[in-house]
């Protein structure tokens, strides 16, 4: 599990240098995909010889009912058994490299719990958007420079927000995103309690109602 | 008993009332979310000092302006590249409002190549007092900057005062920059 992208890819177009926001005009939606990781393949990346990413599975099933030979089937369920040990995101221009293990799996951790800036829902992890690799590299620098994982997120939040985090920290205005589904819980659990209550009491006296409503 | 209880009666209304209750919730998320840039992070920078920074200017090798040369007079902080579609959409209505000569338009040219950030603007026209370069996006990180365009306005004593994700619009010059313009030169 590295970053280093094992497979050639060519490189990627100018205008996706970095994330851009493109809010207007007609083709905006078709604008804003060049920083999410499926555009970014090209037809040569989806070959699943040569990705092992975790898109190489529907590409797989599809290419098994075509292949009927029973040597290339054997080799694509090797591939595929091999796909989530390689999964990696596509394109770093210049791969990271960590120094050991530790310092790689520690890196692994941290990026997990926090979100990419540009689309919203991946972790810097998981994106391929530019900012993200830019991110990523100096979340290692900042590693390198002896800060600790709570110094690395509060530095990231003082320039980017809270929403980097995907754990919000437990204060006042989190209080009922944290505590929130709790009160549900107890709540729901207050209506089945009075629920059965009436019932049992209900069902004692009169034990064949046949109007019952429940 | 025959006839159900008042609180029978009740309770078959409860799952109604919680189904209305999490409809209304649901409704309640979709109208907030009803803003063309709601995936628009808020700045953390707004009301606290811009980023120090030093950086190339394009047009000048070899020279270095610096956070604190700009001191003094408000300044409008325009992240760009040629690299990015949305930056040209935006470019003439930049253009119109640097035209007015209202507050100095400094460019930040983002993640680009020199050549191409040049021939951008011999093409299109150089609305900007000045152009910064951050190539390897080191000092963007500072400045919470995740995507181009993104326009910054910082005051004379360099606090950022407002912050835009996205291309300007001339609405959003009259409806959000401009009055928050007003209010940093009033208070100067």
């Amino acid at each position: 599990m590295s970053f280093e992208r094992k497979s050639k890819s060519p490189p990627a177009p100018l205008f996706q240098r970095g994330g851009q926001h493109g809010f207007v005009g007609a083709d905006a939606v078709s604008r804003r995909i060049p920083v999410s990781p499926v555009t970014t393949l090209s037809t040569e990346d989806l070959s699943p010889l040569k990705k092992g990413g975790r898109g190489g599975f529907a590409v797989l099933a599809h290419s098994l009912r075509q292949i009927a030979g029973p040597l290339s089937l054997a080799l694509l369920l090797t591939l595929a058994l091999a796909a989530p040990l390689t999964a990696q995101p596509a394109n770093d221009p210049v791969p990271l490299s960590f120094n050991d293990s530790g310092e790689e799996r520690r890196f692994h951790a941290l990026v997990a719990e926090l979100r990419c800036v540009m689309c919203q829902n991946q972790s810097l992890a998981d994106s391929n958007a530019q900012i993200a690799h830019d991110l990523r590299r100096e979340v290692l620098d900042l590693m390198r420079q002896g800060k600790d994982d709570a110094q690395i997120k509060d530095f990231l939040v003082a320039r980017y927000g809270e929403f980097v985090l995907y754990r919000p920290q437990v204060e006042s205005k989190t209080w009922l995103l944290w505590f929130g589904p709790a009160l549900v819980l107890l709540a729901g659990g207050f209506v089945v309690a009075r629920i059965v209550r009436q019932r049992s009491a209900a069902s004692t006296p009169a034990p064949n109602d046949d109007e019952q409503e429940w | 008993m025959n006839t159900p209880t008042p609180r029978g009666n009740n309770s078959r209304w409860l799952p109604l009332a919680v189904f209305a209750a999490l409809a209304v919730l649901l409704a309640a998320g979709v109208w907030l979310s009803r803003k063309p840039n709601r995936e628009a992070l808020p700045s953390p920078l707004i009301g606290k000092p811009a980023p120090a920074f030093s950086l190339p200017v394009l047009h000048e090798a070899g020279r270095l302006l610096s956070s604190d040369d700009l001191r003094g007079e408000p300044y409008l902080l325009n992240v760009w590249g040629s690299w990015c579609p949305a930056c040209r959409d935006e470019h003439p209505v930049l253009t119109r409002f640097a035209e007015t000569k209202r507050v100095r338009v400094i460019g930040f040219n983002w993640k680009d190549e020199h050549a191409d950030a040049l021939r951008w603007l011999e093409q299109f026209g150089n609305p900007y007092w000045v152009v910064v370069t951050d190539f390897e996006g080191k000092s963007a990180i500072d400045w919470g900057i995740y995507g181009a365009p993104e326009t910054f306005l910082v005051d004379g004593k360099g606090i950022v005062r407002w912050k835009f994700v996205g291309p300007l619009t001339d609405a959003t010059i009259r409806d959000e920059l401009l009055p928050k313009l007003a209010e940093v030169e009033k208070a100067r």
